[in-house]
């Protein structure tokens, strides 16, 4: 045969190809410019900065902002920066992720598998406390935790975390469970597993990418607590949100933009790195759990 | 202690294997199952058949402890099994969509329900290797269900049941998912495990041919009621209703309606005599025939009754030839020999023979 050969060819500059991928630039500019100006500005020394021109990269490169802003930085009470913040922030956060995951997975599973009279009503009241505005809820639970003694200790922040995460996380896992073939569930009960036999040995094995995007939710929902964090705990516990807040607004001496970007920056880098590792698996199980009810 | 409560006698069954006494099963206002009573035999294979939604599979979930019964008994080896869980009451149960442990080998799903009962470490190799062996799935031991085809799944599945050592077997529809030719082949194998092993099965599906071919016994259910419960020679042959006789063979039994009198049927050009079972007076009735019990050719000749169809279409099968005609203004079917030769417009010669018919009560649609 005659003729053109070869694959067919593609026009990369087609009108459609420019639009498309002048919006994403333009979009993508648009979210990066803070980033680099964070980044830029961490990375100077004072003088730089007072020159002005925030776009610019540093002339000279100096760290000294971030070892300030993790080591050194003060705070209305003490000058060991943000460090402490950090520590505290990670005593919260593998608690309270571990106690609203078992939690809510537990509760998803005994709703979509273990149906009891009332489970669907019981399921909708929990859905309504999604849709609560938090503070109508603080002050009460302020007297609650004094009540039965956690008030502004860690625990009683852990307990917290855990009732708000119920949910969201009860309602993911009760979607994924209810999208597995019953007669799975069937099977092992021929099998002779009880609650906890087919929870723990069938359904959790096979369901990595819901644990995988409960936890995505949790971690990074938890870390960037401020609210809680500030009103459920005393200073010395406070997460490094909080800490950060202190650093940024104490109102002593000269404002230090470097440490404070550098600051921020780095109470940033958990939810980012979360989010960097584990993108795909967070699809998957979103798509996953979402969409069935 | 109810369990050594005596099983109340329904039939002369010596020691039934499996034993259902007044079993109703209601879902708010529906019922679904029906004041069930059953009796099946050390080492029977029945099939429950019927149309979706008859309770086919709810009476199965219920034998196996996977439904409550809102009322009745459940007996097994004569052991009350009513209140027992699922692993309690000595059953194994085949799914149709398989229902293996996607994230454990083969061998971890064979050995799952032994492991949950704490059975030794050497009795479980002996055992899962004696199953393996049976259903001929050694080399797979070591594979995931995701690297299996749809065959060796349900053999996986059959085997976890082995395994357990039960006294019954209860599969739900377990070739539904597989193709023609496999569902032909594992159809073959069941049979033959069934030889082997000896045990009592029960098996519910929809499709017929699985019935006729395996069961010992059919149930027929309808509407969470039993319509017959008979060999497979007694349901094609003497179906006790209306029901039945449509529901078995394929393509379904002619129906011509007239009137039973004297000893005989008689309908729009037929008259055919027929003894009916209860004698009694003349009533509407319902004659019943297989398109396959109609006599045509040389045949027909001989027989007690002689009429004539209209032929309408002619479908040659084969092994076979169906033929779509009238008789009596009605819609009639006739199988043939493959190699018969009509055509449409033809006026076909056909022979009834009353030994081969059913007749019904056209009001209560039980076999008269």
């Amino acid at each position: 045969m005659d003729g053109p050969r070869g694959p067919r060819p593609r026009r990369i500059l087609s009108r459609g190809n420019i639009m498309l991928y002048g919006t994403l630039i333009v979009v993508a500019i648009y979210y990066l410019l803070p980033l680099w100006v964070m980044v830029m500005t961490s990375l100077k020394g004072m003088p730089e900065i007072r020159m002005g021109n925030i776009f610019a990269p540093p002339v000279e490169i100096t760290f000294e902002p971030w070892v300030k802003a993790w080591a050194e930085a003060c705070t209305g009470l003490n000058c060991d920066g943000l460090s402490r913040g950090f520590w505290n922030s990670v005593r919260i956060l593998v608690p309270s992720v571990a106690l609203s995951i078992a939690v809510a997975s537990v509760s998803g599973y005994a709703l979509s598998m273990w149906r009891f009279r009332g489970s669907e009503t019981f399921f909708a009241i929990l859905l309504i406390g999604a849709f609560i505005p938090y503070q109508v809820m603080l002050y009460p639970i302020v007297i609650l935790l004094r009540e039965i003694g956690l008030y502004g200790s860690l625990w009683g922040l852990v307990i917290v975390h855990t009732i708000f995460g119920m949910p969201i996380n009860t309602l993911l896992f009760r979607n994924w469970f209810a999208a597995i073939p019953e007669e799975l569930f069937k099977a092992a009960r021929v099998d002779g597993a009880g609650f906890w036999g087919i929870f723990l040995r069938v359904l959790v094995p096979m369901s990595l990418p819901i644990f995988t995007v409960s936890a995505i939710i949790q971690v990074t929902g938890i870390w960037n607590d401020f609210l809680f964090g500030v009103v459920y705990t005393t200073p010395a516990n406070y997460p490094m949100t909080v800490q950060l807040n202190n650093i940024v607004n104490s109102v002593q001496g000269v404002k230090e933009y470097n440490v404070n970007m550098a600051a921020t920056l780095l109470t940033g880098l958990v939810p980012l790195i979360v989010y960097f590792a584990s993108g795909k698996l967070f699809v998957r199980g979103i798509a996953a759990g979402a969409v069935k009810g | 202690m109810t369990e050594t409560a005596a099983i109340p006698p329904l039939a002369a069954a010596s020691s039934p294997s499996v034993s259902i006494r007044g079993l109703r099963l209601a879902f708010g206002a529906v019922t679904v199952l029906q004041d069930l009573d059953l009796d099946i035999a050390e080492g029977e294979f029945l099939v429950l058949l019927g149309s979706s939604g008859c309770g086919k599979s709810t009476l199965l979930n219920c034998i196996a402890g996977l439904l409550e019964p809102t009322d009745g008994q459940i007996f097994i080896k004569g052991r009350n099994v009513t209140w027992l869980e699922p692993s309690e009451r000595g059953i194994g149960m085949v799914f149709q969509s398989y229902a293996l442990y996607p994230q454990m080998t083969v061998r971890g799903n064979l050995s799952f329900g032994l492991r949950n009962a704490r059975v030794p470490r050497e009795e479980i190799d002996r055992r899962v290797a004696r199953a393996a062996e049976i259903l001929q799935i050694g080399p797979l031991l070591d594979r995931k269900p995701g690297q299996l085809s749809g065959g060796q799944r349900q053999r996986v599945a059959i085997g976890r049941a082995l395994v357990r050592d039960v006294d019954v077997f209860l599969f739900d529809e377990p070739l539904s998912n597989l193709d023609a030719k496999l569902r032909t082949d594992l159809r073959v194998e069941l049979k033959r495990l069934h030889q082997s092993l000896g045990n009592t099965m029960i098996y519910v599906t929809h499709d017929q041919v699985e019935a006729m071919t395996l069961a010992d016994r059919i149930a027929i259910m309808k509407g969470g009621r039993i319509m017959q419960l008979g060999t497979p020679d007694e349901i094609y042959n003497r179906p006790a209703n209306r029901y039945v006789a449509d529901f078995i063979g394929s393509p379904s039994m002619n129906f011509l309606e007239g009137q039973w009198e004297g000893g005989a049927f008689r309908g729009k050009d037929i008259l055919l005599p027929i003894p009916a079972r209860t004698g009694g007076t003349a009533r509407p009735a319902i004659l019943g025939i297989r398109p396959e019990h109609v006599m045509t050719g040389p045949l027909a000749e001989t027989a007690p009754l002689r009429t004539e169809v209209i032929v309408d279409i002619v479908e040659p099968m084969g092994a076979d030839t169906l033929v779509w005609g009238e008789l009596g203004g009605k819609p009639f079917r006739i199988r043939m020999d493959g190699q018969a030769r009509v055509r449409p417009g033809d006026r076909l010669p056909i022979g009834l023979d009353p030994a081969r018919a059913s007749l019904f009560d056209a009001r209560t649609e039980e076999r008269l």
